[in-house]
């Protein structure tokens, strides 16, 4: 299925065609997923919140901090090799939800969470899951980088060496290297390992912070508003990594930005006020938006 | 519309003259509070230093003692009577001298550490005994008071015929100052002359080991098991408004309880370091626990994310991570901490270290004072020239105190973090 983006951005299209490689394919915003079961009934959710092959399934998700109630029984499958871009005015609980996906609101006191998500078929929320093992599987990029204020090496080395995932030193070295070039980093930092993480530029600093989730070998990378710290030109390097860890990894992103949405995401998760009203493929969403709430959004009558 | 804007301005131009009146007389306030202060710090160093630099010297004599092999006849060489040396010593000086009460007036110049040199200088070396030899010997404390002019003639402490045989040794060179060994090196004594700081300060060294070595793994366990690990809940809220509450509790409450709880309970001996150091222990640990928590609350959420987005477990994270990050904050509480320790004699009261104690501690189970106690024991006694040595020891305890003060500011500057 070939899908041309063409509305209602087609000055960001064009900016996508120049400055992108994958776009230029036509690789960037095309993908093989198999198509969605129309109309599933999910919680009043529009549009297509599941798939024949998830990676992820969340079903009747709610949580509460304290009596207050963030997310409102949400259903949504995450695909395999996809980016989904989860998008929706401030404090609609785009956060709160993925960080659920990891088990991050663990950590937070009143914090409650209902419902089922499993990952891979398995209740990420059993009694008798680790999180230590989940949180190497799936990968969290937080939105302000927060890189340790150690050497960039050992920035990145600290996953791995947590789980052991090296058995030697030369293992370890072998392992930051290939983390920082997928992350696009190395050449920029190649001959400075031993500096400190935290005397990098912000784009760097987030980009390294993507090379220590990567080290890890995660299957699902969850980045919450990664570039909304950061300049247009480290926000258009991250974007590309995006595409290129597409590859191997699913990635659920939180963005502010539709246009990075439009231009990173296959598919596209709407949130209101704690609700999910509309997901669907990407292009769909944001030229034909089923929704009201949606199509007010995007046009940019709130939020 | 118009009006009410030009009016607007009006009142804020009339408000202006009197909100900078206010704020110039705040600003005077201020200043004047300061200056107050620093005149008062200014006027403590200055009668500390005024009262105390002489305890740097102590006044010496000389003198030729022909170890008279009498003195030595049938008695152990150990328990002769070196009195007689030094009163002879004295004689040969002042041949014209005599009468028993004149003779004791004479002997009466030199400290009875005098007799205690002679003695070590012969068991060391028993070839002596028949010799000549010339040493200088510690002067008594009025002598000493009288020659460094800390005490007129007029006070009657000394007599006519001593003043002038003071002004006889000095035509002859038999009398001057000299660094004040005694002074670092002795343990207390109730002669002035003989005293030094030297016990109160391995009391205080070994009575605050203890208590860094106990209060530091406690307080900092503590502080990461509240602050990082323990649920919030209504017994964490009671502890810590506990904590906080001990942290307030006046210091001689904790002397009451280490001497109910480690003296008559364990038994731990009376007047020790050991008992110092647990006591202060109570006291300080409020302190780091507090410090320690602020430390590590001063810790980014965003690193200890950082760590558990990783898969860090939490103790990982804490070790790892958080703990590194919060330590100089935790060591400077700490030192402050200690600073506090080393000040403080109430509680020490309260559990015997309150006593006169000559030896020298050699453990933690010897029976010691501390700096603050000696302080406050030499100022209670009525020698003249205790009062230059009250004010020296003080004077060492303020260096310590300040040393540490300022290794805490200097560990806060080197690790200070902006986030
Ligand atoms: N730790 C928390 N405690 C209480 N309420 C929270 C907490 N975090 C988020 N919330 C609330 O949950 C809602 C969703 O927040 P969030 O997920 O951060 O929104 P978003 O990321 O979409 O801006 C908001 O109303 C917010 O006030
Ligand atoms: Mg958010």
């Amino acid at each position: 299925m070939q899908i041309t983006f063409v509305q209602p951005y087609p000055a960001i299209q064009q900016e996508d065609r120049v400055k992108y490689q994958p776009s230029n394919k036509g690789e960037h915003l095309t993908h093989s997923l198999p198509e969605p079961d129309e109309d599933k009934p999910g919680s009043g959710t529009v549009g297509k919140p599941f798939l024949d092959d998830p990676r992820i399934t969340c079903r009747h998700v709610n949580v509460y901090y304290g009596v207050k109630h963030a997310i409102l029984d949400v259903s949504l499958d995450i695909g395999r090799n996809e980016v989904i871009a989860m998008i929706g005015p401030s404090g609609c609980g785009k956060s709160t939800f993925i960080r659920c996906l990891n088990r991050m609101n663990d950590t937070i006191d009143g914090c409650r969470i209902e419902g089922e998500i499993k990952l891979d078929g398995t209740d990420i929320y059993a009694k008798n899951v680790d999180v230590v093992p989940l949180r190497a599987q799936i990968g969290m990029v937080f939105q302000k980088p927060n890189p340790f204020p150690k050497s960039i090496f050992d920035n990145v080395a600290y996953g791995p060496k947590i789980h052991g995932l090296a058995g030697n030193r030369a293992e370890l070295e072998e392992i930051v290297e290939t983390s920082l070039k997928k992350a696009g980093l190395w050449e920029e930092v190649k001959d400075r390992l031993n500096q400190s993480g935290t005397g990098l530029s912000g784009g760097q600093q987030q980009r390294l912070c993507i090379a220590r989730t990567i080290a890890v070998g995660p299957e699902v990378i969850l980045m919450d508003e990664p570039c909304s710290a950061l300049d247009p030109i480290a926000t258009a390097k991250i974007e590309e990594l995006m595409g290129e860890l597409r590859q191997q990894y699913s990635i659920v992103i939180v963005t502010h930005s539709m246009q990075q949405a439009a231009r990173v995401s296959q598919r596209t998760a709407y949130f209101h006020m704690g609700d999910l009203i509309e997901v669907g493929l990407t292009p769909q969403v944001f030229t034909m938006p089923r929704h009201q709430l949606t199509q007010d959004y995007i046009t940019g009558r709130f939020g | 519309m118009n009006k009410s804007s030009v009016k607007t301005i009006d009142i804020v131009q009339k408000g202006l003259k009197r909100r900078y009146r206010v704020e110039r007389r705040f600003r005077r306030l201020g200043l004047a509070a300061i200056a107050a202060s620093l005149i008062f710090l200014m006027l403590l160093f200055v009668s500390i230093l005024g009262n105390g630099y002489s305890a740097i010297w102590q006044t010496h004599m000389r003198l030729d003692v022909y170890f008279d092999p009498q003195v030595f006849k049938d008695v152990v060489v150990s328990s002769a009577d070196y009195g007689r040396l030094v009163k002879g010593a004295l004689r040969s000086v002042f041949p014209d001298v005599s009468g028993r009460g004149e003779l004791r007036k004479l002997s009466a110049m030199v400290s009875s550490g005098a007799a205690f040199q002679l003695r070590e200088m012969v068991m060391e070396d028993r070839g002596l005994i028949g010799r000549q030899s010339t040493l200088w010997v510690p002067a008594d404390d009025d002598v000493d008071m009288f020659f460094k002019g800390r005490l007129g003639p007029e006070s009657g402490r000394l007599t006519e015929d001593q003043l002038s045989w003071i002004d006889h040794l000095k035509e002859r060179k038999m009398i001057r100052k000299q660094f004040n060994r005694a002074f670092f090196t002795a343990g207390d004594s109730r002669e002035p002359e003989l005293s030094g700081i030297r016990g109160a300060l391995y009391g205080s060294f070994f009575t605050l080991l203890i208590t860094l070595a106990i209060s530091f793994p406690l307080g900092v366990g503590t502080a990461v098991y509240l602050q990082e690990f323990a649920p919030r809940n209504r017994w964490t809220d009671l502890i810590e408004v506990n904590i906080n509450n001990l942290a307030a509790v006046p210091s001689i409450v904790f002397g009451l309880l280490g001497l109910a709880l480690f003296l008559n309970v364990f038994g731990v001996p009376r007047s020790a370091p050991l008992a110092g150091g647990l006591v202060l222990t109570l006291m300080t640990l409020p302190t780091i626990v507090i410090a320690g928590r602020a430390a590590l609350q001063a810790v980014p959420p965003s690193i200890r994310e950082a760590a558990l987005g990783v898969g860090a477990s939490r103790m990982q994270t804490v070790l790892h991570h958080v703990l590194p990050l919060a330590l100089p904050g935790m060591l400077t509480g700490t030192i402050i901490g200690m600073a506090r320790a080393l000040g403080e004699s109430a509680p020490l009261l309260m559990i015997g270290m309150v006593a006169f104690i000559v030896d020298i501690p050699h453990g933690f189970q010897d029976p010691s004072t501390v700096l603050p106690v000696q302080i406050y024991l030499w100022a209670d006694s009525p020698e003249r020239a205790f009062v230059e040595r009250t004010s020296a020891a003080t004077m060492v305890l303020l260096a310590f105190l300040v040393i540490m003060n300022g290794l805490a500011v200097w560990l806060r500057r080197k690790f200070e973090r902006r986030w």
